[in-house]
Parts: C-alpha cells; sequence; structure tokens
C-alpha cells in the first residue's frame, strides 16, 4: 500500500500537504459556490437590470424588474412599435457578488457615518467587542469559581446545579424587557443577556470539567499529606486549567452568538446597529461585510487564544492537538 | 501435575531461622487487626476482606500476592487510609489510621505524577504540603531525586519520561516524606518485562540504603519472592489470608537465584496456594470449555507421534 492515497482512513492524520488543501478548500469552495451564482448568468439570476428603458415609461437606468415582467414589457412594446427595452440578468439586491463584497470591506471603514451622531463601522465593531468582553467577563468571574466548587464538593453542587439545570432552558433574550426595566437602555442590559447567555452553561460545564480530574491525582496527593484547601488549589485548580481554558475558548464562541440578540435590546448598538442600517439602506454589500468581520474576529480570537493555550500549557499533550 | 523432586526448601535450616527471629524481634510499624471490608453492590453485600491479621516491622519488605478479586487493592488502599475498614483496626506505630497521610507513602500501579509539575516540582509537593520552605523542600527533592537516578530530568515534566522513569519519580516522591512504610500497589504491572527486572533492582537497592519498611502488591511471583522477606498469599472470595510464606533465598537478591533450589522451592509453594486445583468456582468460567478446533492446514513440526486427525474426529 506504501504511496497509495489513503483520503478516509479512520481517525488517522493526513500528510501535512492535504491537511493545507483541504483547509483552504473548506474556505474557497463556499466562495467559488457565491462566485458561480453571482457571475454566471445562467444560474439562478431571477431579476433583469435595465440598462436602456426604451418605450417603456416606468423603467429606468439600473433599476431591478422580475424576468417575467421584463419579458412581459417587452412583447408590449414590440407590439405598439416603440423602443424596445434592454438589460442584463442580476441577481436579487440581497446577493451581493463576492468583488462588492470584498470591496466594502475596504468602503464600510471609509464610508462616513450619514448622520453625525452615527458612528463609523470601526467604533461600532469595538462598540460589540467591549460588550462580549464585559458580559464574558463578568460571567466567567463568577461562574468558574461556582463551577470549579460545584465540580469539586457535593454539597455545592447539589445546592446549586439542580436551579441552574433549570434556569439555563430559559432563553437569555427572554430576559431583555426586564434587563432594560432594571438597567436602562443602554450598555447594561446588552452585558446582562451575554452574562444570562454564558453563564448557566458555564457553571455546568466547568462543573463537569472538574469532575473529570483523575480522581487518582487526588489520592496521590491525599497520601501525600494534601488536606482542604491544598487539595482544591493545589491540585484541583491545576490539574483543571488546561481544560478550563479550551471550556472558555468555546464559551466565548457562545457569547459570541448571544451579540446580536443583545444589541437589538434598548437602543440598538455596534456591529448590529450598522448591519440593519445599511440593510435599510439595501447597502447589502456592506451587510455581507460586516457578518463576515464578526466570523472575522470569531475566528483570529480563538486562533490567538489556542496559541496562547499551547504555551501556558506546554505539558499538557490535548492541549497541542486542539 | 508433574513435581520438581526437589528437598523440601521450605524446611529452614537454623541459619535462616535465626535471621527471621531477628526481623521479627524488630519493632512492629504497621499492624492489621482483623481487618475487614465489604461493599454494597446491586447484587448484595459483597465481602472483600475477611479478618486479616498481620505485622509488618522495622526495614522489612513484605510482598502480598494472591488470585485476581482476592482484594490486594482494597487492602492496600484501606492501609493507605484511602477506605475506611468495615471491621478491625490498622495501627502504624501503635496507633490507629484513619485517614490518608504522609507517614504511609504510597505508589500507585497508575501513574499519577502531576501532569503539570516538573519532577522536581512533584518531588517537592509533599515536603511543601508539610509546610518546608521552597529552598529546603528543593533540597531535600534533588537528594531523592538523585537517588533513583534521575538528577538529568528533574526539569522534565512527566509526560516526557517512560513509564518506569515515571514510577521511579513516584517512589522518590512518596519517600521524600520520610514515611514510616512505603505502600506500593503493584507499582511495576504495566511495564514490560525488562525495565520491570530493572526496576525491581533499582528498588532492593533503595531499600538497602535507607530505613523503610515497604509493602509491595504484586501478581507476579517471581517479583515477589524476588523482593521479599515474607509473602503474604491472600485467597479470593471473601480475602483472607492464606498463608505467610518466610523466603529463605539469601540476600543480597540477583536474578541468578530464580533457579536456585529456595526459590524454586518457594515458587512451588505458591504457585499451589494461588492456583489450587480448578473447582467450580473458577475465576474465568469456560476456559475449560475450549476445544481443539484445527483451522488451516497441517504444519509438519517434526513430531510425527502427535496424530493431528484424532483431534478432529473428536469435534466431529
Amino acid at each position: 500500500m506504501a504511496g497509495s492515497t489513503q483520503w478516509f482512513a479512520v481517525r488517522k492524520a493526513l500528510p501535512q500537504d492535504r491537511m493545507m488543501l483541504l483547509t483552504v478548500l473548506s474556505f474557497l469552495l463556499p466562495v467559488l459556490v457565491w462566485c458561480l451564482f453571482s457571475y454566471a448568468p445562467f444560474i439562478w439570476h431571477p431579476k433583469v437590470e435595465i440598462t436602456e428603458p426604451g418605450g417603456v415609461s416606468w423603467f429606468k437606468a439600473g433599476m431591478l424588474v422580475d424576468r417575467q415582467v421584463f419579458s412581459e414589457q417587452s412583447l408590449e412594446a414590440r407590439q405598439s412599435g416603440v423602443s424596445l427595452p434592454e438589460g442584463d440578468l442580476a441577481n436579487p439586491v440581497y446577493l451581493p457578488a463576492p468583488h462588492e463584497v470584498a470591496s466594502a470591506f475596504y468602503t464600510a471603514f471609509t464610508t462616513e457615518p450619514k448622520r453625525k451622531s452615527e458612528q463609523w463601522l470601526h467604533e461600532s465593531l469595538w462598540h460589540s467587542i467591549t460588550i462580549i468582553f464585559w458580559g464574558f467577563a463578568l460571567s466567567s468571574l463568577v461562574g468558574l469559581p461556582i463551577g470549579i466548587l460545584c465540580g469539586t464538593y457535593a454539597a455545592v453542587s447539589k445546592l446549586n446545579e439542580p436551579f441552574i439545570e433549570f434556569f439555563r432552558y430559559l432563553p437569555a433574550p427572554a430576559f431583555g424587557a426586564l434587563a432594560v426595566a432594571i438597567l436602562g437602555i443602554h450598555d447594561g442590559p446588552k452585558i446582562a443577556i451575554i452574562f444570562i447567555g454564558t453563564f448557566f452553561q458555564q457553571v455546568l460545564i466547568v462543573a463537569n470539567t472538574t469532575r473529570k480530574l483523575d480522581m487518582a491525582l487526588l489520592e496521590a496527593s491525599l497520601t501525600l499529606g494534601a488536606k482542604n484547601l491544598q487539595l482544591l488549589f493545589r491540585v484541583v485548580i491545576p490539574g483543571i486549567l488546561p481544560d478550563l481554558f479550551r471550556d472558555q475558548r468555546i464559551l466565548l464562541g457562545w457569547a459570541w452568538t448571544y451579540l446580536i440578540v443583545a444589541e437589538l435590546i434598548g437602543t440598538s448598538s455596534g456591529i448590529t446597529w450598522f448591519i440593519t442600517q445599511q440593510a435599510r439602506y439595501k447597502n447589502f454589500d456592506n451587510v455581507f461585510a460586516a457578518i463576515i468581520m464578526i466570523g472575522i474576529i470569531g475566528l483570529l480570537s480563538d486562533l490567538i487564544l489556542s496559541q496562547l493555550g499551547k504555551r501556558l500549557f506546554s505539558w499538557d499533550k490535548a492541549q497541542a492537538k486542539s | 501435575m508433574s513435581t520438581l523432586d526437589l528437598p523440601s526448601y521450605l524446611e529452614q535450616s537454623n541459619k535462616v531461622k535465626d535471621r527471621f527471629d531477628k526481623l521479627k524481634a524488630r519493632e512492629t510499624i504497621l499492624e492489621v487487626k482483623g481487618l475487614g471490608k465489604t461493599f454494597d453492590s446491586a447484587q448484595g453485600t459483597v465481602t472483600a476482606l475477611k479478618d486479616i491479621n498481620f505485622k509488618t516491622h522495622r526495614r522489612e519488605f513484605v510482598c502480598v500476592i494472591g488470585p485476581s478479586g482476592c482484594g490486594k487493592s482494597t487492602l492496600i488502599r484501606t492501609l493507605a487510609g484511602l477506605e475506611s475498614p468495615s471491621s478491625g483496626e490498622v495501627l502504624l506505630d501503635g496507633k490507629p489510621v484513619f485517614e490518608p497521610g504522609p507517614d504511609r507513602g504510597m505508589v500507585f500501579q497508575g501513574y499519577t505524577l502531576f501532569p503539570w509539575l516538573t519532577v522536581k516540582r512533584n518531588v517537592m509537593f509533599g515536603l511543601e504540603m508539610s509546610g518546608h520552605s521552597r529552598s529546603t523542600a528543593e533540597g531535600e527533592a534533588m537528594d531523592w531525586i538523585g537517588l533513583v537516578g534521575l538528577d538529568k530530568f528533574a526539569d522534565a515534566y512527566p509526560s516526557q519520561l517512560s513509564g518506569g522513569m515515571k514510577q521511579r519519580v513516584a517512589i522518590a516522591r512518596a519517600l521524600a516524606n520520610k514515611p514510616r512504610i512505603l505502600l506500593m500497589d503493584e507499582p511495576f504491572g504495566a511495564l514490560d518485562a525488562q525495565t520491570r527486572s530493572k526496576m525491581q533492582a533499582n528498588l532492593l537497592e533503595i531499600w538497602r540504603n535507607i530505613d523503610i519498611t515497604v509493602l509491595f502488591i504484586t501478581h507476579d511471583l517471581d517479583e515477589a519472592i524476588y523482593l521479599a522477606d515474607r509473602i503474604l498469599v491472600l485467597k479470593a472470595h471473601p480475602g483472607e489470608v492464606n498463608e505467610l510464606i518466610e523466603v529463605s533465598v539469601p540476600r543480597p537478591r540477583h536474578f541468578d537465584q530464580a533457579i536456585s533450589p529456595e526459590f524454586l522451592a518457594t515458587k512451588k509453594r505458591l504457585e499451589e496456594l494461588i492456583h489450587p486445583p480448578l473447582d467450580d468456582n473458577d475465576d474465568e468460567p469456560g476456559l475449560s470449555m475450549i476445544r481443539m478446533v484445527p483451522v488451516g492446514d497441517e504444519v509438519e513440526n517434526g513430531d510425527s507421534s502427535v496424530d493431528n486427525s484424532a483431534m478432529t474426529a473428536e469435534v466431529d
């Protein structure tokens, strides 16, 4: 079998070059599909963009009409002897072509806000990042200690986890109105939504991770004379740190998914405000650019955290693989 | 059962008797009195240990051996304080034991080094727990690491070590607390044969050089005879003391003794105790029911007297 190509060997690593190829393809393929839909007029393209209104009175250059409407109007124009309208096949306005979105990545940053009080894109993005940061930081500040204690002491677990288990089924956005009533209309309720969306899952996940620490390590430390808090601070916490770090990475991703809902609460703000505003102006290239930006920020922050994890927990074999 | 026609070397000479009299005259380190342990399970109460009595003396090396399911591990975990006895008691220097403590060092079969600490910090762990300053702990830890020959690996993490090295660190880590007794639960069970015999020699060397009493669990007869002064043989269902064998093989021990008459006599006795003639309470039901079914072509093995066709006929 030497040299043969095994693409589908169960749980075997692929050679480096193939892994690179597939990684690139995983991004390239969706873009390719998007390009096909945008640049190949015979695929989809349900609209016609008018270039020359001809004799049709209500047509204007740049207008998008359905194909059927266009052919009906052309037929009518031919019958009544006026000049024929001209146009190109086009996609609906909500599907901009890749090159338009690509240029929007630049122009969205340089376009001045329509009104003085409104924010530039980078300000909106930064505002979103601070909301995520505070929501996630506050949740972790409370959630990590409670989770670790739940995973360590059965008494803490039984006191907290049943209620949390119930509470985590309540959708965070359901608390929006309540959060506004308590915390006002600005950043407070938004941070609260991120907090609610993250906290309850966090406690349960951290508690579970804590419980997964090998009991043999605790027994070994007992025979070495470790007691009470020494067990917690010298064995439990250092032992679970790499797994905790991995959990936090996953939870941070969840926090991002609550962002849009959170930012719609009270006065719309941040990247969500930008997206809804641009959609209203029908600048869908900007909308796409903004959505993709959220993805890029998420992916980049996760990459940075994973590198940080490898550096911090060089002793942990599992960390090297993630 | 073929019997080697050996003189009974279990009949001790006066010299050997003398040696064990001296050993038993030493102070008692650990005493187990009427120890019993039961577990409640879905099938009812299971008796893991029943009325275990024995003593270990200062600087003695005791091995505990027995068939699987005889409660060897339960016994050592109870001695360590990780399980509490259902009846009877464990006395260390005459005082009852209730919980785990640094006075009973333990080496587990699985690797239990703290993966986030270097070798040095692992060995320092117990010393730091008992309030030694970092610098004192570090100095002492390095001495112990030297004793197990791992000076060069003091700053390595456990994941960088081989299985044998990990267990050497575990021994150093347990000894650094200066325990009264070292409890070892099949510590070399997961190692390959070659590493295991090196570890055995290494352990005996350490034991000779420091004042330590060792209680060592194993299921390997040769290992028990090679290491022990006395071997506590347990039997299963429930775990009870079957016999306490005094190993007459002289010290210092070396592997060549494995064919000495004393060694073989002890081994034969152990075999008889641990593998009694099969009865209905067999641990591996079904093994005796395996039939010989020839598969594939017959191979000329040079023994023409063996008639393979007979077996085929029997199955048919």
